[in-house]
């Protein structure tokens, strides 16, 4: 773990954005998250690592409400945008989605143009007013996303004729185009190369200037590249949140300590 | 890292081999599979030779079917017989009945035998009328009637040769066999040769056959499917126009809308179930349910295609809920990832990947329907049925007849001449099939986006 270069981390805001308080996530009978808190700071970029299993998909999904598609998945507890609570039953998941965006950790592009992939949620959202707008906000995703150059020759060519990377890329790019608040991304880059991870980190750290982002890793180097906050989960609990230079120099619980040194996991 | 000190091909102390040649366990594997594939092999082609005997037998009876012999001469359309009081006035001419034509057709045919110098004395006047069919001189008399101002001219008609004397030229009567026949004389078959010689008489395609109504059982060569490829029409187009919609709507809300639950897997599992129910079990249902208690008429199309709707949805549905499941989750989710409802994850995303699924169940189960014969002999369509159904819609609630019924009445009558017809009939049922099966494919073609 020599390698690791942590950048500075200055938190540019210590507004909390979510704030998800005695969450418990049970799929059937099996307790895949237990008494989770957790308080997600605004403008940041925050790490969720964790051995495989250990539950962050599933408490990423609880941030969007994606757990209410899945059948007999059930949430308890609060988790609060903004000081409101998501799980009120006043809140429409759809409204919530489309301000707490997901990337997924599978590429997962419609089997449509790469044009119509980025512009369906502007289109569904009303964002733009024009055809001109339109492709505007497409420009302007896609070349957030690192892809522009690649593509850009062939806007109206499938999503799904593209490498795996790309397809991710482009998946992120579908992400920001309805410029959500919150954008969760569930190992945005398992699929990518070590050039076009560096751009999505890049990018990640360019969206922090505007939205709080919320990405689980596996890689640790990773997080601690791109990352302000660190929380680690084992076993479906919280075992440590703080800091990321502080959970990778001076972890203060045992586990934290041996997943980081490679010792579990 | 142990291992890799450990030599190779001592481990176990197995001798070293060869992969230039197989070992017994190789070979015993490549032994099974060759032996799958030939089993393999015969299934298929025990399908295929039971196809090609089926289509040959079909073929070579009903092919026939299509051409029809046909006989042209002058008919004097007598003014004295036809409009006794001479005022052309299509009502009173309606008085004289087919009997009084019968000896204009007699008497032209007589002329232009002599003409030709076909020599027909030893013939009885009754056998000659009867080398014309039966329909002859109704068909006369329809068209006098529909114009009258012929009355009085000498006109060239064409009339259908009995069913009898057009199983001559297609080989299923012969002389020794119209011997033992009360309905055909070697003599007619004598003269219908010399009027072939003459040209009075040829076979050829005959269009009657496919546009024609039905016919009774004494005059098979003017049967026609017209009546029942339009009833079997309508009865698709109600069937269309209900299933389809009916089905997608079910099937989209129980798959991505429902709960799932008790009450849920129950409906399920009786979806399954209705799809396995027999055919004729509808057919009483519609009896009971469309007719006796709703009072719609019989032997309608409209019922017709009711009860077939009912016996095609379980189809459509199974069909369609198959093509949605195998969308990707994926894909809802990441429309709804992007903010999309369920409802437009459903109709933007979902149902355009499964629709060709969707167009091929739906046209897989109107060809189911269009075969069906059991449930619609409960409802009435097997009454024999002469008038053409109106145009839409006030021809749903028309009597009509329907193809496969039509093949059914067919094979039930006793004239030899029918055999040939319901195998024509399955001819047209097939040809029909093909081509909605075509038209699937094509749909498919247009709509699967191959990305
Ligand atoms: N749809 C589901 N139904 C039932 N159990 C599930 C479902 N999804 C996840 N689980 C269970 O919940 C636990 C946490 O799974 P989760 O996917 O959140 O792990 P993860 O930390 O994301 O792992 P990975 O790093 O491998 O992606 C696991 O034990 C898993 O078996
Ligand atoms: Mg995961």
């Amino acid at each position: 773990m020599n390698d690791m270069r942590l950048t500075e981390r200055n938190v540019t805001s210590s507004e909390i954005k979510i704030s998800a308080r005695q969450v418990d996530v049970f799929y059937g009978d099996t307790h895949a998250i237990k008494k989770v808190d957790v308080a997600i700071p605004d403008k940041t970029v925050t790490a969720f690592i964790g051995p495989s299993g250990c539950g962050k998909s599933t408490f990423l999904r609880c941030l969007n409400r994606m757990n209410d598609t899945i059948d007999g998945c059930r949430v308890t507890g609060d988790i609060l945008l903004d000081g409101e609570d998501i799980y009120d039953k006043r809140v429409d998941p759809v409204q919530l989605r489309a301000k707490v965006g997901m990337v997924f950790q599978k590429p997962n592009p419609f089997p449509k143009s790469i044009y119509d992939n980025v512009a369906y949620g502007p289109r569904i959202h009303g964002l733009a007013r024009g055809k001109q707008e339109l492709d505007e906000i497409v420009e302007k995703s896609l070349r957030r996303a690192a892809i522009w150059d690649e593509v850009k020759d062939r806007l109206q060519a499938p999503g799904t004729g593209l490498s795996g990377g790309q397809q991710q890329r482009l998946c992120i790019a579908r992400a920001v185009a309805t410029s959500p608040e919150v954008l969760l991304m569930d190992e945005p880059c398992s699929a990518l190369d070590p050039i076009a991870t560096a751009q999505v980190e890049e990018l990640i750290d360019e969206l922090r200037e505007r939205f709080s982002v919320v990405i689980v890793t596996h890689s640790m180097q990773q997080a601690a590249r791109v990352s302000q906050k660190t929380a680690f989960f084992h076993l479906g609990e919280l075992v440590e949140f703080g800091d990321t230079g502080q959970i990778f120099t001076t972890p203060k619980d045992p586990r934290t300590e041996s997943y980081i040194t490679g010792r579990i996991g | 890292m142990t291992d890799l000190s450990a030599v190779p091909g001592t481990a176990g102390g197995a001798k070293k081999s060869s992969i230039l040649e197989a070992d017994a366990r190789t070979r015993r594997r490549n032994a099974a599979e060759a032996r799958f594939k030939v089993y393999g092999m015969l299934a298929v082609a025990t399908g295929v030779l039971a196809l090609i005997l089926l289509l040959i037998s079909i073929l070579s009876n009903g092919l026939s079917s299509f051409r029809q012999t046909f006989v042209t001469f002058d008919v004097p359309l007598s003014a004295e017989t036809l409009d006794p009081n001479g005022n052309r006035n299509p009502d009173e001419m309606s008085k004289v009945s087919t009997f009084g034509y019968s000896p204009l057709i007699l008497n032209g045919l007589k002329e232009a035998l002599s003409a030709r110098g076909i020599s027909v004395d030893e013939v009885p006047d009754a056998d000659l009328a009867n080398i014309i069919s039966r329909a002859a001189a109704a068909d006369l008399r329809d068209f006098v009637l529909a114009n009258p101002q012929v009355v009085g001219e000498t006109l060239s008609f064409e009339f259908l040769a009995n069913g009898r004397i057009d199983g001559f030229f297609k080989g299923r009567v012969t002389y020794e066999s119209a011997e033992r026949d009360s309905n055909v004389t070697p003599d007619q078959l004598r003269v219908a040769e010399a009027m072939v010689a003459a040209d009075l008489m040829e076979t050829r395609f005959n269009w009657g056959f496919i546009t024609g109504p039905d016919a009774s059982g004494q005059r098979p060569e003017s049967a026609g499917l017209g009546v029942a490829i339009l009833g079997s029409f309508y009865m698709m187009l109600v069937v269309l126009v209900l299933t389809l919609p009916i089905g997608v709507a079910a099937s989209i809300y129980l798959e991505e809308f429902a709960p799932k639950n008790r009450f849920t897997d129950l409906i399920e599992v009786n979806i399954s179930n209705l799809a396995a129910v027999p055919s004729i079990v509808f057919g009483i249902l519609g009896l009971a349910v469309f007719i006796n208690f709703a009072g719609l008429p019989q032997s309608a199309p409209i019922v017709g295609g009711l009860v077939l709707t009912l016996m095609t949805l379980p189809t459509i549905i199974i069909a369609t809920r198959a093509s949605l499941k195998s969308v990707p989750p994926s894909i809802r989710q990441a429309a709804l990832g992007v903010g999309a409802s369920k409802m437009q994850s459903v109709f933007h995303h979902v149902l355009p990947l499964a629709a060709p699924g969707i167009l091929t169940g739906t046209i897989i189960g109107l060809a189911q329907a269009l075969g069906e014969t059991a449930p619609l002999l409960l409802i009435g369509m097997v009454a024999f049925v002469r008038e053409y159904p109106e145009g839409l819609p006030q021809g749903l609630f028309d009597p009509a007849s329907a193809l496969p019924v039509q093949v059914y009445q067919w094979t039930q009558r006793s004239d030899p001449a029918f055999v040939e017809r319901a195998s024509g009939a399955i001819i047209v049922l097939l040809v029909f099939l093909v081509l909605m099966n075509a038209v699937a494919v094509l749909l498919r073609r247009r709509f699967e986006r191959r990305w």
